[in-house]
This record gives C-alpha cells, sequence and structure tokens, in this order.
C-alpha cells in the first residue's frame, strides 16, 4: 500500500528532495488470477481499477509487454470531448466524462484535467447543418453543447483566421465548454498507482505470447514471463487486438492504421482552448508546459510500424496553418505514430467473446484517450458480471453480424 | 513513406501517387443466397489485419488508375512483391 499523496506528503518530500517513495510497485507474476488484462494502456489499467473498486475482484493482474502508458496511452493528443452525434456513443462518452470529472480525487493522483473547452469547425452550410443536428442531439442526451458562429469564435481565439478569402472560411462551430485535456502519462500512472493500491498487480516487460483455451474456454495465457493460468481474460490491446485475437483463434472487424501527432517547441501562452476542424482536417491544443499539441489523421494502408507518411504530416500543417496562420514560423519539436485499430463503424467494441471467459475492449480508433475512465469502467463491469455493462451494450461484437452498425463515422467525421 | 513499382506503368512512383484499397484476395461469395449472416460479416466486416507480410491492393489514383496486388510488410512497410491481378492468386502466392 502506498501512502496518500497530500499536500503534507508533498511539501515534505518536496522541502529535503528525499523520501519519494516508488509511485507504483513492481510485481512479478504469481501462478493463477481471477482476471488477467492484457495491456497495460489507459484503458486496461482503468479496467483493472474499476474491477478492483466497483466489482470486488482484486486478484487482477495487467499484463503490459513493454512499459505502462509506453503505447497509445502516451501518444495521442490527450483531447477530452462527449458531443457525439448517436445516443449509444454519446452515453458512453459523457460516462467517460463524468469520471473524468473526479477523476483526480477519485485516484488521489492529479492527471490535470482540465476542461478549457473544444471547438468543433464548420466550414461549409453543409459542416454547419450537421452541427446544429448535433448540438441538438447532444443537448437531448444532456450533454452541454451550443452552437456558436465565425464572431464569437473570432473574440474568444483572436488569433484563427476568419477571413472570408481563406480556402476554407471558417462558418461556426460546436463548443463544448465541459470538453478539455489531460495529462496522458499522469492518466495511466494515476490509474495504476490507484489500482496496485487495491491489490492489483501491474506487470511490466511480460508479453502474452499466447492464449490457452480448453473446450471453448479461456484457461490462462502463456507469457515471456511464464504461464499464468487466469478464469477471465480481458484484452485491451488496442492496435494489437487482431494479433491477440489470432491467439485465441478469432478474427475481429478492426485493422491497424498509424495515426500521427507533433509537437512545437514551447512558448508562452496563445492557445487558451482546443481547436479541431473535421473539414480540413486538423486538432491542436497548449499543452500546459507550452508546446502545440497537433494531431493529424491515419494513413489509408494497414500498419504495426508506429509511424506514418509525411504526406499526412504535410496535410495536417497546411491545415493548422490555414486556420491558424501566426504559426507558420513555430519550429516542430518531435513527431511520431501511434497504431490505431479501426472499426469499420469508428465505434470500439466492449464485448464478450465465442470463447468463454474472453473479452475484448477494441476498436477505438482514432478516439480512444478520451473514454479512458469510461471504457474501464464498462469493461470491468462487463467482465466482473460476465453480462455487458448497459451502456456496452451497443457494442457487442455481434453488432457486425446483425446489421445494427453505430455509424458514428458519418456522424462525428473524421477528427475523433 | 516509400516508392511503389506500377506494374502497369512499370515505374517507381511516389506513395503519394498511389492509394490503399484493402486486404487482397477477399473473393465475392459464390454462393451469396446460401450464406449465414456470420459468413456475410465475415466477408465484409472482417479482416485478417496480420502483422507482418500482408498482401494488400492499391490503386494508382494519380497515374494509370488500374489496381494491382502487393505484397508489404505492415512492420517495416517494405515491399517485398508487385504484381497484376491474375499473376498471383490467392493460391499460388507467396
Amino acid at each position: 500500500m502506498q501512502k496518500k499523496y497530500s499536500w503534507y506528503s508533498l511539501l515534505k518530500a518536496g522541502l529535503g528532495n528525499q523520501e519519494w517513495d516508488q509511485a507504483i510497485p513492481l510485481s512479478k507474476p504469481k501462478s493463477k488470477y481471477d482476471v488477467i488484462i492484457i495491456g497495460g494502456g489507459g484503458h486496461g489499467l482503468a479496467t483493472a481499477y474499476y474491477l478492483a473498486k466497483e466489482c470486488g475482484i482484486t486478484n487482477v493482474a495487467v499484463l503490459e509487454k513493454g512499459y505502462i502508458g509506453g503505447g497509445n496511452t502516451g501518444r495521442n493528443t490527450t483531447i477530452i470531448r462527449s458531443n457525439y452525434l448517436r445516443d449509444e456513443a454519446s452515453s458512453l462518452y459523457e460516462h467517460s466524462m463524468r469520471l473524468w470529472e473526479g477523476l483526480s480525487e477519485d485516484l488521489n493522483f492529479n492527471v490535470m484535467f482540465s476542461q478549457r473547452g473544444v471547438y468543433n469547425l464548420g466550414h461549409t452550410l453543409q459542416d454547419m447543418r450537421d452541427i446544429e443536428r448535433r448540438v441538438n442531439a447532444n443537448v437531448l442526451n444532456g450533454v452541454d453543447a451550443v452552437v456558436v458562429d465565425h464572431k464569437e469564435i473570432k473574440e474568444q481565439i483572436p488569433i484563427i483566421n476568419t477571413s472570408k478569402n481563406a480556402r476554407y472560411p471558417i462558418m461556426g462551430a460546436s463548443f463544448q465548454a465541459r470538453a478539455g485535456v489531460a495529462r496522458h502519462d499522469g492518466v495511466a500512472w494515476g490509474f495504476a498507482r490507484a489500482a496496485s493500491n487495491l491489490g492489483v498487480d501491474i506487470i511490466q516487460n511480460c508479453e502474452v505470447i499466447d492464449i490457452e483455451v480448453e473446450e471453448g474456454r479461456v484457461k490462462g495465457v502463456k507469457t515471456t514471463l511464464g504461464d499464468i493460468m487466469a478464469d477471465r481474460v480481458g484484452c485491451v490491446s488496442a492496435g494489437h487486438s487482431s494479433v491477440v485475437a489470432k491467439m485465441a483463434g478469432l478474427r475481429l472487424p478492426v485493422e491497424s492504421h498509424p495515426l500521427q501527432a507533433f509537437v512545437s517547441e514551447a512558448m508562452k501562452p496563445i492557445l487558451h482552448t482546443v481547436v479541431m476542424s473535421n473539414a480540413v482536417h486538423g486538432y491542436v491544443s497548449q499543452s500546459d508546459k507550452g508546446d502545440l499539441v497537433i494531431g493529424a489523421g491515419i494513413d489509408g494502408y494497414n500498419s504495426y510500424a508506429q509511424r506514418g507518411s509525411a504526406k499526412i504530416v504535410e496535410h495536417c500543417a497546411a491545415a493548422i496553418l490555414e486556420l491558424f496562420p501566426i504559426f507558420s514560423r513555430v519550429r516542430m519539436n518531435r513527431q511520431w505514430g501511434g497504431i490505431v485499430d479501426v472499426c469499420p463503424d469508428a465505434c470500439p467494441v466492449i464485448s464478450p467473446t465465442k470463447v468463454e471467459g474472453l473479452y475484448f475492449n477494441c476498436g477505438w480508433g482514432t478516439g480512444g484517450f478520451k473514454a479512458t475512465p469510461g471504457s474501464g469502467n464498462v469493461f470491468a463491469h462487463t467482465i466482473a458480471q460476465d453480462k455487458q455493462h448497459e451502456l456496452a451494450v451497443p457494442f457487442h461484437i455481434d453488432r457486425f453480424t446483425s446489421g445494427a452498425l453505430i455509424d458514428e463515422h458519418g456522424a462525428a467525421g473524421v477528427a475523433h | 513513406m516509400f516508392l511503389i513499382d506500377c506494374p502497369y506503368c512499370k515505374e517507381s512512383r511516389d506513395q503519394n501517387e498511389f492509394s490503399p484499397a484493402g486486404e487482397a484476395f477477399i473473393a465475392r461469395p459464390q454462393n451469396p443466397e446460401e450464406l449465414s449472416d456470420d459468413e456475410w460479416a465475415d466477408y465484409v466486416f472482417y479482416r485478417t489485419n496480420h502483422k507482418g507480410d500482408h498482401w494488400e491492393q492499391w490503386v494508382h489514383t494519380n497515374g494509370c488508375r488500374k489496381y494491382f496486388l502487393v505484397k508489404r510488410s505492415t512492420i517495416s512497410h517494405d515491399i517485398l512483391e508487385v504484381a497484376a491481378f491474375g499473376e498471383v492468386t490467392s493460391e499460388n502466392k507467396s
């Protein structure tokens, strides 16, 4: 059990700059667990945390092949919002948003959740019709959202280019005030620390190489640190979901693509909110340490390479400069890619499978970070009760057989 | 970023000229009326998403506009083989 963080503990350790406890204990795997979670990213760690906290299952291991939060959790652009069009999607993301709002207190770890608002820009009349429809749907679903015109945008963000002479002039936007950003690494660390305080083993550098299935039931996993038995296994391995599924003889309706992002050198505060545009396809915010965090789109080809094409970077940079000409002299510091598993309907799979005791939480595509607490929460209940959480029901893998897809791809647009 | 040898143009061209067009060798079912919902779902939505050498389709969008087959590593992005349709099939692929 780690000591609780408080102003007193920080002052005491900070004054002498010593007695800093290790934040998360290093665990070795036991031979058997009630539940194994494959994947120590935000979603996997959140699943373990809520299994222990809300479902009373503490004999849980999280197996991570690298280090926790080293995959997409540490590679995204940290945007959090819940203004999705479809009822199924907006309920799930709003559930997540409510958890975000109390998360730092709940975890006793500052995840630096900052509700600085998100603007989703519209550049054409059709964009504006879609935005009005989405905002109305949001309000009916209890999600805060308003439509703003280009004058209000200019008032709020003086550096944005609302000129009518732009190639794609900004006509307006939807604005969600409760949306914002969080510290992505902090989210992984916070969930890991809080979960391990409740008895969960967080095991790093432990790659799952096979899943043992006997008579249609999962028995355990083979790992680089030996065999581990488990009654239930939850897979939360994002871009590698298809690889893990293959170990159990399953196929998934997902394909893995590279998704890129880049950050600039640190600057004084210049952008106090988050701006996204589906039409020109770029999104940007400024982190607390001052760098611009810019996200691009996916490459169309399949890849597990964690790097994408220069064409996408160029396209995204062009979009950002169209919106913010003032950024034209900003130097970029780093650029990277993550592997995202995209479902045909751009909605996740949170579901049991044909193998008894084996559950999948995957297909979050380009928009998983915002859902971290909500995804973990509903997936934990799904595993614990062997029955989908009510918010997860529409996200059953069988929707690809029944045809009951959730058409968020057309609704939320590409930036996710 | 990589170069692709278009089997029709017989030239090595920038990847930007091409568009990916999904996994190769997914044959349209011969007997659609007899297919179960699961089989339809597999044909329409489920993909191999292979990590490693992957046969896929590309189209030379800003060139000859023809579709062709590419065997490409999804780990290194190296292109290992390029072929016109018919030259390589699901039976004789390497």
